[in-house]
């Protein structure tokens, strides 16, 4: 660890979330030190999960924004207008070519080479707003128009989650899940695939051997055939972090990862959370109602309810926090 | 998924060996699986094998009793020919209904865009004569760009919705080509389409109406180099991309796949493969007219893909030459029987009934809608269906008897 040791992988800045007249989020501001693994609990329906898909890229936030790796990623669009003029300008100026050219040589064929140049613009632009390349993104950028991240996105920054209802690809088996789970670290294009290029057959076999050892580091070795919906319910669990490995995150961020299991499942589960911390080295953003869980590996908590932030700090300091425990336990049950 | 929270229970022990534990299967199986296994480790190899082998065969079966009261050879490799563009419609759109899950009803656009492709390319029509091989490629890449055109507007949508815009945009692209006269020909359609020609090569120069075989030929040459493209993308990065979307596309993106760039991928790649079939068609028909690309060559690829088993490449192969071969020989030479028996025409009520005068062939599509309703019914996953698709739709008996078991072990 060198000097940004201390410095946080993951800033939420205001962070509020509005379904129609429902604050789900209210003015959350967060931050996850590199290396440290937080928690956020609360009451159902606290706004927990609602927080982790804001930062996931799967909702825009109403108000507020999220830096990851020190890079604003996150938040509202801004000048989102000015995209749509992004998309016809390149259009417009052939077009202005076309008829100055066609006045002044009066001969007819620039206007129709203009207008089908521009038509091929026009589509082009269009494609590339949709499919949006980091090129388009760039470009946005330095228009001064912002974007927010989709969650492929925040994956290729370096975000990986789980689940709380667990969203496997159940018909595919163990290995190819972790290896979906990879699929923003691959870039064997559709050609490379087709023709069996070196390129695709050497990372396939690199992938092969990865998911074998993110299987194994969770503790399904011997199970990397066997198809995820056959898997038992704690083994599901495990290969939803597993699958989320695969894509090397930096940051982990894991919804209730222990819900539903027994008790050794879930000591197993918390152990596996240290091995990530300590032989990854990667930071860990945790969901968790297991409170024994919370308390033992949290570094920090973070407390929501109603979607406000109401306390905040090392366990011991959140558990004594009268707020918390009325915010669980009802009032009067804190004096 | 009531079974699946019930799952928590079996010992971890039994799924690993669950399969080859079963003892005393018969040889025959054991032989079975060694194919298989060899099969999979060389894929293209084992395909040209097995098209070989099918291209070899189909010629000799034919002439086998009872088939060869039907027809001569020549007509039968004619009615194969025609029998590859359809299994080559049910092999791409297979990408994109059977691995990406999108449900395309408007697939024929595309072979209608590869045939109008080579029209212009070698045609008196265009002034135009570029050689066929190259304007199969040609074909191909135009299709794949309007897949993408016209795949980029459905991407937001869903199911049914997918399915309503893409049955549109089948709709439009003949109806652009039967309005758009001056540059189509409107309904006459372009005639005098260039044969492709061999350049000598097996002793055959033009490919001539006269002569199927080399159509014949070429078609399992152009199925045999699809089939390695799509079984090698279905074994990419790109095909298990594809796979995680039809499973859960917000799971997908979360996954860090771009949806948006895979889902237009798998339908150029369709698209694609559907305009190899489309330049291939004209070339032999020599002619393209809008009325050949309807709603009912959509539906028909459609059909051959749920019968032969969604996302089993083999499989909807397997069905798209079935269907295809019912509906034109086994309709045809069924009205023949049913002449040949020379029923008299009976009176039912107020009608007179002569069964010999019906023309089955105008009850294919009343087949077609029987057998998808019994299909659905019966076999949801298809004749053929892919290991996945079947763990989807039911488990199997052999892993519901060993689930009983566990639990009475337990």
């Amino acid at each position: 660890m060198t000097a940004d040791a201390a410095a946080p992988v993951l800033v939420a800045k205001r962070v509020t979330k509005q379904f129609g007249g429902l604050v789900a989020v209210n003015a959350v501001d967060f931050d996850i030190p590199q290396g440290s693994i937080v928690s956020l609990i609360g009451p159902n329906g606290a706004g927990k999960t609602t927080f982790f898909n804001v930062v996931a890229g799967l909702y825009e936030p109403t108000d507020g924004s999220v830096e990851f790796a020190g890079k604003e990623m996150i938040a509202r669009g801004r000048r989102a207008w000015a995209e749509p003029l992004v998309w016809v300008l390149p259009t417009v100026i052939v077009m202005l070519l076309g008829v100055l050219l066609e006045q002044l040589t009066k001969s007819g064929a620039e206007l129709a080479v203009a207008l089908v140049i521009a038509l091929g613009l026009l589509i082009t632009m269009f494609l590339l707003a949709i499919i949006r390349p980091p090129i388009y993104d760039r470009l946005l950028y330095r228009l001064g128009i912002f974007k927010s991240a989709r969650p492929n996105d925040m994956v290729v920054a370096g975000l990986g989650r789980t689940f709380q209802n667990i969203r496997l690809f159940k018909t595919m088996t163990a290995s190819e899940n972790v290896m979906v789970g990879m699929h923003s670290r691959l870039h064997a294009s559709p050609l490379d695939a087709a023709l069996r290029l070196p390129r695709h057959r050497r990372e396939e076999k690199e992938a092969d051997i990865q998911a074998r050892r993110w299987l194994a580091f969770v503790g399904l070795k011997g199970k990397e055939q066997e198809t995820a919906r056959n898997l038992a319910y704690g083994d599901q669990r495990r290969l939803e972090v597993a699958r989320a490995l695969a894509s090397k995150p930096r940051l982990l961020l894991l919804d209730e990862p222990t819900a539903g299991m027994n008790p050794s499942e879930t000591a197993q589960m918390t152990t596996l959370f240290g091995r990530i911390r300590t032989e990854l080295g990667l930071t860990i953003l945790l969901i968790e109602h297991d409170m024994q869980v919370v308390m033992g590996v949290s570094d920090r908590i973070t407390v929501l309810d109603h979607g406000d932030k109401i306390s905040e700090g090392t366990p011991e300091e959140v558990r004594r926090d009268p707020r918390v425990i009325e915010a669980y336990l009802g009032k009067g049950a804190s004096a | 998924m009531s079974g699946q929270s019930g799952a928590g229970t079996p010992p971890v022990a039994a799924g690993g060996s669950g399969r080859s534990g079963r003892a005393a299967s018969p040889a025959w199986r054991v032989a079975l699986g060694r194919v298989r296994a060899y099969m999979g480790r060389h894929q293209s190899l084992s395909i040209v094998i097995g098209l070989a082998l099918f291209a070899i065969a189909l010629p000799f079966i034919v002439l086998l009793p009872p088939l060869n009261g039907f027809g001569t050879q020549k007509d039968f490799i004619g009615g194969f020919a025609d029998a590859g563009v359809f299994v080559l419609l049910a092999i791409g759109l297979n990408v994109v209904v059977g691995f990406a899950g999108l449900l395309d009803l408007g697939y024929a656009a595309f072979f209608a865009i590869g045939a109008y492709t080579y029209a212009y390319g070698a045609s008196p029509f265009s002034g135009l004569d570029i050689p066929f091989w190259p304007m199969l490629l040609v074909g191909a890449i135009v299709a794949a760009m309007f897949g993408v055109l016209l795949g980029a507007p459905t991407l937001r949508l869903r199911g049914d919705y997918l399915a309503i815009v893409t049955l549109g945009f089948g709709e439009i692209v003949p109806v652009v080509f039967l309005n758009a006269d001056t540059y189509t020909n409107g309904t006459n359609g372009i005639t005098g389409l260039a044969q492709p020609s061999a350049y000598g090569l097996f002793g055959v120069n033009g490919f001539g109406f006269t002569n199927p075989w080399p159509y014949f030929l070429t078609v399992v040459l152009i199925i045999a180099v699809a089939f390695i493209f799509l079984y090698r993308l279905q074994d990419s990065r790109i095909g298990r991309a594809w796979v995680a979307i039809r499973e859960d596309e917000l799971a997908a993106a979360s996954m860090g796949i771009n949806t948006v760039t895979t889902k237009l991928l798998a339908f150029s790649i369709g698209a694609s493969t559907s305009g190899l079939a489309g330049v291939f068609y004209a070339s032999k028909l020599s002619i393209v007219s809008p009325d050949q690309f309807g709603f009912t060559v959509s539906f028909t690829a459609l059909a051959m893909v749920v019968l032969g088993g969604m996302g089993n490449i083999w499989g909807v192969a397997a069905g798209a030459f079935i269907v295809y071969e019912i509906q034109a020989q086994g309709l045809k030479q069924l009205g023949a029987f049913v002449q040949s028996l020379h029923i008299p025409t009976f009176a039912l009520g107020p009608m007179s009934v002569d069964l010999g005068s019906i023309n089955f062939i105008n009850f294919q599509y009343l087949l077609y809608g029987l057998a998808l309703v019994l299909m659905m019914l019966l076999r949801p996953e298809g004749l053929f269906p892919s290991r996945r698709r079947r763990s989807e739709l039911h488990e199997s008996p052999e892993e519901a008897a060993e689930s009983n078991e566990e639990l009475v072990q337990a």
